[in-house]
């Protein structure tokens, strides 16, 4: 790295000088710089690194965990309910028209249900759902069954429902307006909720049998609460004879905890990425305050103010720039491992938080370059060259 | 001698001092204040959880099915069993009392609207909205104000506003709510009577829920039961409890466990124990997790869980190098100071030990201030998140200052070794 080595002649010199473009003593004198201290550079630009890589990974969770947690909460079931208008059926092609809205996010569910009240045998009423079930069981992950039909004369019993109808699981009769459907049970359905004095039936089996279509569409959408609200008013023009409800205790529940771990992981988000940012104030400081020694001789060969705050303020910029952008893909990488470890889940990579995080990386470097400079200026070159 | 160089060191240098101090203490603060919420948001958080509504439901023992469509219950209204009314307050009597948060009673009637031949048939919901009880020496106030905090009531206007005669009825009135599309269809306003069951009540507010209840009559639960002719009588409860996350163990049946594994699984607030707690307490009563709600708590609560968790984890990692690069900065502006006492004779030993004793006043210094720091933002975090405390452990204090010290001699260790190592001549010099 000497250049001492490759000195010849002073005619040689004196020639390669000559030939060499005027602004190159700017950026010699900041490699220079960079090699010559390349301990104490490193451990700069290392703090510059960790400290953009924390400030990356904070925001991309930052943005990311939002969109995850959404996703968790789609456990809950459905959002939106689609009923038809005083209690009548919903149209034929409900179902189409629903799924031909287009949902935000890729992820959109709807479910038909259609009721009607039976009587079994000895006169009891109860009331009998058709459904599909592999929707059903795609939107409500928390119903608890013992083995899901799989043949359409098989019934899935609420555990409530089955005392009545089917206490030994025997096969058993049902009559709707006179019309009698034998059914034998597949499995138990427990949710604690009303479903479990219900019957359920695949939706072509019970149409056959009551001539009942789905009077309700259980959707379960992913997004934001804008988002979800503007497909609410999409489905209303699809089926304007439906009334589109949101379920709101699904909806502010969901709300409520989403804003309260959004704030939660805002504030250690900042605290993290302060503390980081102190990090690199701290050793960049260091760094340029320990090079007094170099700023006294420039001032004293007759540098101006400017050019030497100049030159520390762009070796600060350009450490800030290599810090960021090294930082940026490490913090990318950090993310993706919290998204995996924590939630099972990629965490996609938000290449729109890199401006904030290079601004405010060289902002940052910029802050802790001009300090101790402003610190270093009143005193007397000679005096920082005495070594006082 | 040793205390004299330490203690001049902090005269004589103040400002270097104070900047590794001001480092130390924000680091500190920085940690205590993210480990005190990590370790506090499981609890926050499952509160929070409560917005989703009750989690138990209470059934008579022998009930029969519910015949309910849309809304509408088909049900004859006296058929079926009951809870008695009087057994409720005894759910604060159960062992994990204190995490139940409330519980509601519901009482649903069929009651006939209009006359004649535009008679239509809606239920009628008895249930507390905010009732006053008291079990033994405790008093507390419980209904769906609490379990059912999507319910909202407003005056029809379009305003929320409640005043005096509009609003949440009180417990103890002729008040109702009604559901917002049934005021609708029924063209009513708050201030207006109703004849229900050939008794006037007063519309006091319209309810709102996104549910079934949007086409129903909320009442206070005495009017219910006035107006069934069964005085006492309650439907079913909803209880809203605080629980923890449910493992294998939880859904064992505690018929089959040994005595002293029934009393672990008796004293862990699982939803299970705790429906098995309130069967107990409420006689002929079943009592049921309603999954809907209880079964996703739990991976919502430790997935926030488990990010507040790393979250910390990368705080500390911060604060950590906040702290010792603050320390390698502070000390190595001193080579020429180390230089001076290695040409006096001083031996290795004798230079780190000055170093490590004054690395170790500041971490204890910096320690005990960024604890208080810290202790005052997360009291701060929770206030304005939460609207709550967040409490921090006493025992964290020692652990917290444990890990100062460490961090900031682990920050100091590399930089003071290089210091001391320094050709004391070159260092003299002004050379490095």
């Amino acid at each position: 790295m000497s250049t001492t080595s490759t000195l010849h002649t002073p005619n040689q010199v004196a020639d390669r000088r000559a030939k060499a473009p005027h602004a190159s003593m700017f950026t010699r004198m900041l490699l220079r710089a960079a090699v010559l201290r390349r301990r104490r550079a490193a451990a700069a630009l290392l703090a510059m690194i960790v400290a953009a890589a924390v400030a990356t990974a904070m925001m991309n969770l930052y943005v990311d965990v939002q969109a995850k947690l959404r996703t968790e909460f789609r456990n809950y079931g459905a959002n939106v309910v689609i009923v038809g208008k005083d209690g009548q059926s919903l149209p034929a092609d409900a179902l189409a028209r629903v799924e031909s809205a287009t949902g935000p996010g890729s992820k959109m569910l709807a479910v038909p249900f259609s009721y009607a009240v039976a009587r079994t045998k000895d006169g009891q009423s109860v009331v009998v759902v058709g459904t599909d079930f592999t929707r059903a069981r795609q939107l409500n992950h928390w119903w608890k069954v013992s083995h899901w039909p799989d043949d359409p004369k098989q019934a899935l019993i609420g555990v409530r429902a089955a005392t009545v109808v089917s206490p030994n699981r025997q096969p058993f009769e049902l009559t709707f307006q006179g019309k009698p459907i034998e059914l034998t049970s597949a499995g138990m359905l427990q949710t604690g909720a009303g479903e479990d004095s219900r019957i359920y039936l695949d939706q072509s089996e019970f149409q056959n049998w009551t001539g009942v279509s789905p009077s309700t569409i259980e959707v379960a959408v992913n997004g934001t609460a804008a988002e979800v609200e503007s497909f609410m008013r999409q489905l209303a023009q699809l089926l304007p004879s439906a009334d589109i409800r949101p379920v709101r205790q699904i909806m502010e529940g969901e709300a409520n905890v989403l804003n309260k771990t959004r704030a939660t992981l805002y504030a250690s988000a900042t605290l993290v990425v302060l503390t980081s940012a102190l990090c690199v104030l701290a050793t960049l400081m260091g760094w340029v305050f320990d090079r007094r020694r170099d700023f006294a001789i420039m001032k004293a060969l007759g540098a101006s103010e400017r050019l030497v705050n100049g030159f520390f303020a762009t070796e600060a910029a350009a450490m800030g720039a290599v810090g960021a952008i090294l930082g940026f893909f490490i913090g990318i990488g950090v993310a993706v491992w919290i998204g995996r470890a924590n939630f099972h889940a990629p965490v996609v990579p938000r290449f729109s938080v890199f401006p904030y995080v290079f601004a405010g990386s060289i902002a940052v470097a910029l802050i802790s370059a001009i300090l101790p400079i402003t610190m270093l200026r009143r005193i007397q070159p000679a005096m920082i060259l005495r070594g006082e | 001698m040793f205390p004299r160089i330490v203690y001049e060191s902090f005269r004589h240098q103040a400002r270097r001092k104070l900047l590794a101090g001001i480092a130390i203490t924000l680091g500190v603060a920085v940690a205590t204040a993210m480990i005190a919420v990590a370790t506090d948001i499981g609890d926050k958080i499952n509160r929070e959880l409560r917005s989703y509504g009750a989690n138990l439901v209470v059934t008579p023992q022998e009930d029969t099915l519910d015949v309910e469509v849309g809304g509408i219950n088909l049900k004859p209204p006296s058929d079926g069993a009951f809870l008695n009314e009087a057994d409720l307050p005894k759910i604060r009597g159960t062992f994990w009392h204190n995490n139940i948060v409330g519980f509601s009673p519901m009482l649903p009637v069929t009651v006939k609207i209009g006359s004649g031949s535009g008679a239509k048939d809606i239920t009628l919901i008895g249930t507390y909205f905010n009732k006053p009880l008291h079990f033994g020496k405790q008093d507390f106030t419980t209904g769906v104000r609490i379990t059912h905090p999507w319910w909202k009531v407003s005056c029809g206007d379009g305003s929320d506003k409640a005043s005096r005669d509009c609003g949440w009825p009180a417990d103890d009135s002729q008040n109702v709510l009604l559901g917002e599309r049934l005021a609708a269809k029924l063209a009513k306003r708050p201030g207006d009577t109703l004849e229900v069951a050939s008794r006037q009540l007063t519309i006091f507010g319209i309810l709102s829920t996104g549910a079934a209840e949007d086409d129903e009559i909320v009442a206070p639960l005495a009017l219910a039961q006035q107006i069934l002719g069964k005085p006492g009588a309650v439907r079913r409860v909803y209880v809203s409890a605080l629980t923890k996350p449910q493992d294998a163990f939880a859904t064992q049946d505690p018929n089959t466990m040994s005595p002293e594994v029934r009393d672990r699984w008796y004293c862990s607030p699982y939803v299970q124990s705790i429906a098995y707690q309130l069967q107990e307490v409420i006689p002929h009563s079943h009592a049921e997790q309603i999954r809907q709600v209880a079964q996703n708590e739990g991976t919502v609560l430790s997935r926030i869980k488990g990010l507040m968790l790393l979250v910390t984890l990368a705080a500390l990692f911060a604060s950590a190098l906040a702290v010792s690069s603050a320390m390698a900065t502070a000390i190595f502006e001193r080579r020429v100071e180390v230089g001076l006492m290695k040409a006096l004779g001083a031996g290795n030993l004798a230079v780190s030990a000055i170093f490590f004793a004054e690395a170790l006043l500041l971490a204890l210094v910096g320690g005990i201030a960024g604890f208080s720091a810290g202790a005052l933002l997360a009291h701060q975090i929770g206030r304005s998140i939460f609207n709550s405390q967040i409490s921090i452990e006493p025992v964290l204090f020692p652990v917290i200052l444990a890990i100062a010290v460490i961090v900031t001699f682990a920050g100091s260790a590399a930089a003071i070794r290089r210091a001391v190592k320094f050709d004391p001549v070159f260092a003299l010099r002004g050379e490095g």
